[in-house]
């Protein structure tokens, strides 16, 4: 591999892991928080990447396929959480495994009577449809660069929102100690419902965001589920810095793997967390 | 629960014994249809096997384990691989093999993931169960996605005469029912020994255990190996039956199945499981019949069970049972 190869697989990882950190973030949240574990994450990923295919069909522009996208899986969310979750706080992680499994299986049926089983392609928005060159024949997508400044811009928001906010320190304060916060007069319900819903609009918006860049199928949020799992195991569960960096070592370890060692390149992820879980059991940043 | 109550013991053995008979009567109830629903009944009882044994780990040692379904596609895996290509593999030489297979992985995943514990757990075992499922799914040797085929079923013979033959739907369909009747009383033995009762500790409280002086997690490593081997037997029981083997009989679907198996049936009753395979089954046998979208009523049922039926039916069983018995105490008294 030459340097230009490598700058651009690493380029490359890094939007990756950048996307990933968006998905896993989410999930991550809600565990940590709320001490829940939604396996329907990957299927709300799809759900993202359907709507943006639906709503670039019928407007024309990504921009207006986020603006709508979001408020969409924000109610997805709420109705969710309000309905199914809601009863389950106070139950073994089991039933929680139980009823997002349950639910994965409703969202895929869903998504194939809505958009039927075909595998779908959404357009890069023109505007972002360029490239920049970083030799005389290799060059970069543009539309690749604005997905990591924006998953870079959603970090560093939330990153304020939970270090710096009144909202942030109340999560923080939840994540510890319910019973305190809800003493102090705070409402952790409402505050949950937030949470859960906004886990769930990051998940959408990561799959209107990775829509351009993959195509838009059938089962698509099971491969991602799996693979945030992995972020999260490696992260530490509940610590977005984990969540982070779990990410970008995914993102490096997806790219480079299969060029340095084919052989392995689909299990190389699960042997990555295969060594973390041996070192620290529980993950990096728990 | 030491005991099974009497009623579910009388009610076991009968539904043991429309199991048993099925080849008796299913020309005259089913007519055509017989031995197409023998091949289903061969199908659930196996899925019995892999439920019962799921059991073990989650409903007895209270580990949640959301990969069980590796052990169950490894199993066939190393039927198809180990067996020779032009003849059958006999049985005295491959299902030890298989099994030992199966216990050595289950050996090292648990050693793995068995430190950490409750949604970690789960998320780890799901880890891994995709691992083994895209090792498949990429691996040349293995055919991909396709899978293998196990062009002669293992050969059970014994001083070169044969004693089952695997071809035959009936031999097999008994081959598994005792399968399953055996499996479950090994499950039962395991409860009542004194290993099985440092499980139902474990589940109840690992610190008290530990504290008293237990090693939790041998126990838990043990605890785990046996349910993949148990679950290493219902995948070779499966992949003779089918002749073939795929990456999605290993992966995290097959095991959400098995998990709503153990719920939906009871967890930690052990014979609830095997009723959970059977009502899994034939309510997705029904479903598929007039729908296409079968796996979204499969998901309705699956939430209505977690918010309306917790503990499923065996638990429910037991309950009715129990209830009985002190409104009749009471009648005495």
């Amino acid at each position: 591999m030459d340097l230009a190869t490598i700058l651009i697989q690493l380029l490359n990882s890094v939007q990756y892991g950048l996307l990933l950190f968006l998905i896993s973030s989410g999930l991550t949240l809600v565990f940590g928080i709320m001490g829940v574990i939604n396996l329907a994450h990957g299927a709300m990923y799809m759900i993202g990447a359907y709507l943006a295919y639906a709503f670039v069909e019928w407007t024309g522009s990504l921009g207006v396929a986020i603006l709508l996208g979001i408020p969409v899986m924000l109610i997805v969310g709420i109705v969710i959480e309000r309905f199914l979750i809601d009863s389950l706080y106070s139950r073994d992680h089991l039933f929680q495994v139980l009823l997002t499994f349950g639910l994965i299986l409703i969202l895929n049926d869903i998504q194939s009577i809505l958009w039927g089983n075909d595998t779908h392609g959404v357009p890069i928005p023109d505007m972002l449809n360029g490239s920049i060159s970083l030799t005389d024949n290799m060059s970069y997508p543009v539309y690749r660069l604005a997905v990591s400044v924006v998953c870079l811009a959603l970090a560093i928001g939330m990153y304020w929102v939970i270090q710096k906010t009144r909202l942030g320190m109340t999560i923080r304060a939840g994540a510890s100690n319910r019973e305190m916060v809800e003493s102090l007069g705070i409402n952790v319900r409402t505050l949950f419902t937030i949470i859960f819903a906004a886990g769930v609009a990051l998940a959408g918006l990561g799959g209107i965001l990775s829509a351009p860049l993959s195509s838009v199928y059938p089962g698509m949020g099971d491969n991602v589920l799996i693979i945030c799992l992995v972020v999260v195991v490696i992260g530490g569960i509940g610590s977005i810095k984990g969540a982070f960096w779990g990410a970008m070592m995914i993102g490096l370890v997806s790219t480079f793997g299969p060029v340095l060692i084919p052989s392995l390149s689909s299990v190389m992820v699960y042997l990555v967390m295969a060594l973390v879980l041996l070192v620290k059991p529980r993950g990096l940043f728990a | 629960m030491y005991n099974t109550p009497r009623p579910i013991s009388l009610l076991l053995g009968f539904l043991l014994c429309v199991l048993a008979f099925y080849p008796l009567y299913g020309d005259l109830v089913f007519g055509s249809k017989a031995s197409f629903f023998m091949s289903k009944l061969t199908t659930i009882v196996i899925f019995a096997i892999l439920a019962m044994s799921l059991d073990l780990l989650v409903g007895i040692t209270g580990l949640v384990s959301m990969g069980h379904a590796l052990f169950f596609g490894l199993a066939g895996y190393v039927l198809a691989l180990a067996s020779p290509e032009y003849e059958a593999a006999s049985i005295w030489y491959i299902l030890p093999l298989v099994l030992l297979c199966c216990a050595a992985l289950g050996a090292v995943v648990a050693f793995l993931t068995i430190k950490t514990s409750g949604i970690y757990f789960i998320m780890v075992t799901l880890a891994f169960g995709q691992m083994g499922f895209y090792f498949f799914n990429d691996a040349e040797f293995s055919g991909g996605s396709d899978g293998m085929y196990i062009m002669l079923k293992p050969d059970v013979s014994l001083g070169g005469i044969q004693l089952l033959n695997l071809d035959e739907k009936q031999t097999l369909y008994y081959l598994s029912l005792a399968c399953m009747v055996f499996v479950y009383m090994v499950l039962r033995m395991i409860l009542r020994s004194a290993f099985g009762q440092v499980l139902i500790g474990i589940h109840a409280n690992e610190h008290r255990v530990k504290a008293i002086g237990y090693n939790t997690a041998n126990y838990k490593i043990v605890s785990f190996v046996i349910a993949a081997t148990l679950a290493g037997l219902a995948g070779f029981l499966a992949a003779s039956q089918y002749g073939f083997v795929n990456p999605s009989q290993m992966g995290w679907h097959t095991s959400g199945y098995a998990l709503m198996m153990v719920i939906m049936g009871g967890a930690g009753t052990i014979f609830g499981p095997a009723i959970g395979a059977f009502v899994f089954e034939i309510l997705h046998y029904v479903f598929e019949s007039f729908t296409d979208h079968w796996l979204m009523l499969m998901g309705a049922v699956m939430i209505c069970v977690v918010l309306f039926l917790p503990n499923g039916i065996g638990g429910a069983l037991l309950s009715l049972v129990q209830k009985k018995e002190t409104t009749g105490e009471k009648n005495d008294g």
